[in-house]
């Protein structure tokens, strides 16, 4: 086994050990539950709300767009917020000080932040399958569509939070810098309404983005058929939506490496001690 | 980037042979200024050397130079056998960072933590050093059994310091540097922290690099005082080289008939016998005092921000003045 081979199972047993300190710690318990009733109500509330142009109620369709905008917003803000906040509190530092340590954070990063879905996962389609009926139409080939679209959606969405959390200046501007597009991508890529209800360069700028293909795809695992006719060009563009999605993972994958050993390069004790002064005069 | 190329063939100074580290000719420059302004100096295998120097001198910036946290403007820089700047992971795993932690890995414990870091250097170990040093074993080491298992997040600062400490040799480091560890110390953690650096440096053969404010510490702790100011190193030796380097040298008081004496001298003993054979029972209030490195210290780096010119300050230092002056003080 190489040195970058060991650094890597070094890494991954890092982000094991990472998942579980999360599901211990009531801060985090706290996103996950927050999520869960947040959706849930809002799926309940219109329960009954039947959805135009399908014989589906409002929670069938919103379920998986939901679930799509949230995978998607989960492997871009918590990776974006954790490098940010890492590299100024010193985590990286200490990644950088151990041999191959850059390697193994980044894997953690990598592992932690896919485990984390599954928690957010169950919060919702745990109590979903118990309050709503008529959920899953395809049975198993179902399923085993939401497993290709998640593992694709985390590939092509997750370099671009680790580029966000690696290029912004400060903690702070992961608000404007990821969540900010995040929220307006989410707003404009069918994942709370139809995105045919906008006008169409709109519509156009977010079949760009690697959302509304991941809602698009959740869609096309949980709903039937004839379901498919309120989508543009009326059908679940089930081609289009793994050339896209991959088109976005290669990307990610020959950017974000440069982007983290630049990153990497700047970290210093220096940096660290600066960020900590800049902290100690925002907190007060 | 500009660097000084040297062919990498013998010791660069010839007062150390086969550096661990080996500094010539350093410099940084932010825009305009010069931060470090061609630093030069050695460091023995097994040597502990303390780099002092007043705030802003350079102190932080020559040690992350080193340890290839940072890229150097200019001069040549050998750590370990290989350029810091571009060293390899398996150089990474022969250095030891002491770093100052602040809030990372605050859901970890020190245990957790230091078995997690200490697994990146098992494909480092060899058979003089084995790595990693077991956590429990380096927990005991550092004093911190109590608190092994609480979350780090909860640690007292003095807590906090030792498993940076802790954390810095997980990998039986050739050479460690440490940027002020005792900073925030009280007087016993810094005894033990004390006794744990003698230990690293005698039973491990561990060469060790630190920054410090605390005179004390580094005359307790180094082999070797380099002290920079204005960017040079302006003095280099150890506590008593550098104290006999200066004229005032050890400072003898006295009082004859009611009036108070002082007298610097190189020699305190002669001094003080001829001053026994000269007066006799009339001297009283005997007091020698040898120049402590904080005298030192405030002497030399004075000389240099009157003198500005730092090579100037350096050949000042270089031919200390055995002034004989006494002085009267009257009381």
């Amino acid at each position: 086994m190489t040195p970058t081979t060991h650094a890597i199972r070094v890494g991954l047993a890092r982000g094991w050990t990472e998942c579980k300190l999360s599901l211990r710690s009531p801060q985090d318990q706290g996103f996950y539950l927050f999520v869960g009733v947040a959706t849930l109500v809002a799926l309940y509330l219109q329960r009954d709300t039947p959805v135009e142009g399908t014989s589906l109620l409002f929670p069938s369709v919103a379920m998986p767009s939901v679930l799509g905008g949230l995978i998607a917003f989960g492997v871009v803000i918590g990776p974006a917020y954790a490098l940010a906040m890492e590299r100024e509190d010193g985590t990286l530092l200490r990644a950088k000080a151990v041999p191959n340590g850059i390697t193994g954070y980044v894997w953690g990063q990598l592992l932690l932040h896919s485990f984390g879905l599954i928690p957010m996962l169950l919060v919702i389609l745990v109590p979903s399958f118990v309050l709503f009926d008529d959920l899953m139409h395809r049975g198993l080939a179902g399923w085993l569509t939401v497993v290709w679209v998640i593992a694709l959606g985390l590939l092509a969405t997750m370099p671009i939070g680790m580029i966000i959390g690696a290029s912004v200046p400060n903690t702070q501007k992961v608000a404007s810098w990821g969540m900010l597009p995040v929220i307006v991508l989410a707003a404009i890529s069918g994942i709370l309404f139809p995105m045919q209800q906008l006008w169409g360069w709109v519509q156009t700028i977010a079949q760009v983005f690697p959302m509304y293909w991941l809602g698009l795809g959740m869609r096309s695992a949980f709903l039937p058929d004839a379901a498919a006719a309120v989508e543009i060009t009326g059908s679940w563009r089930t081609l289009e939506t793994v050339l896209v999605l991959t088109a976005w993972a290669i990307a990610g994958a020959l950017i974000a490496p440069i982007v983290l050993r630049r990153m990497s390069r700047r970290q210093s004790g220096a940096a660290v001690q600066q960020a900590r002064e800049v902290a100690g005069q925002w907190v007060r | 980037m500009a660097v000084i190329g040297r062919a990498d063939v013998g010791p660069s100074t010839g007062e150390v042979a086969n550096p661990v580290v080996s500094v010539d000719g350093l410099r940084m420059r932010y825009g305009e200024i010069d931060v470090l302004d061609g630093v030069t100096f050695d460091v023995a295998r097994g040597e502990v050397v303390t780099l002092l120097g007043p705030n802003g001198a350079g102190k932080t910036t020559t040690i992350e130079i080193l340890e290839g946290f940072r890229m150097r403007s200019e001069g040549h820089v050998r750590v370990l056998d290989q350029d810091p700047a571009h060293a390899n992971e398996h150089w990474r795993a022969r250095t030891g960072v002491v770093l100052q932690s602040w809030r990372d890995h605050a859901r970890w414990t020190p245990r957790g933590l230091l078995r997690h870091l200490g697994h990146y250097y098992l494909p480092y170990a060899t058979e003089l050093r084995p790595r990693p040093w077991d956590a429990d074993e380096l927990i005991a080491l550092v004093g911190m059994v109590d608190h092994a298992d609480q979350k780090i997040g909860t640690l007292s600062g003095g807590e906090r310091r030792r498993l940076d400490v802790a954390v810095g040799v997980v990998g039986r480091p050739e050479l460690l540097f440490l940027d002020e560890p005792t900073a925030g110390f009280d007087p016993e953690a810094r005894r033990e922290f004390h006794d744990l650096v003698h230990r690293l440096s005698d039973l491990e053969d561990t060469t060790i690099l630190l920054t410090t404010h605390d005179l004390d510490e580094a005359e307790k702790l180094a082999d070797r005082i380099l002290i920079l100011a204005g960017g040079h190193i302006v003095a280099d030796g150890s506590a008593d080289a550098l104290a006999r380097q200066i004229e005032t040298g050890t400072e003898v008081r006295w009082s004859r008939a009611g009036e108070r004496f002082v007298h610097a001298t190189g020699d305190a003993t002669a001094f003080v016998r001829s001053l026994f054979e000269q007066f006799g029972d009339e001297i009283a209030d005997l007091d020698i005092r040898r120049a402590t490195l904080e005298d030192t210290y405030i002497s030399m780096v004075r000389r240099h921000e009157a003198t500005e010119g730092g090579q100037a300050a350096v050949t000042a230092v270089a031919a200390p003045d055995e002034g004989d002056r006494d002085r009267s003080v009257a009381r």
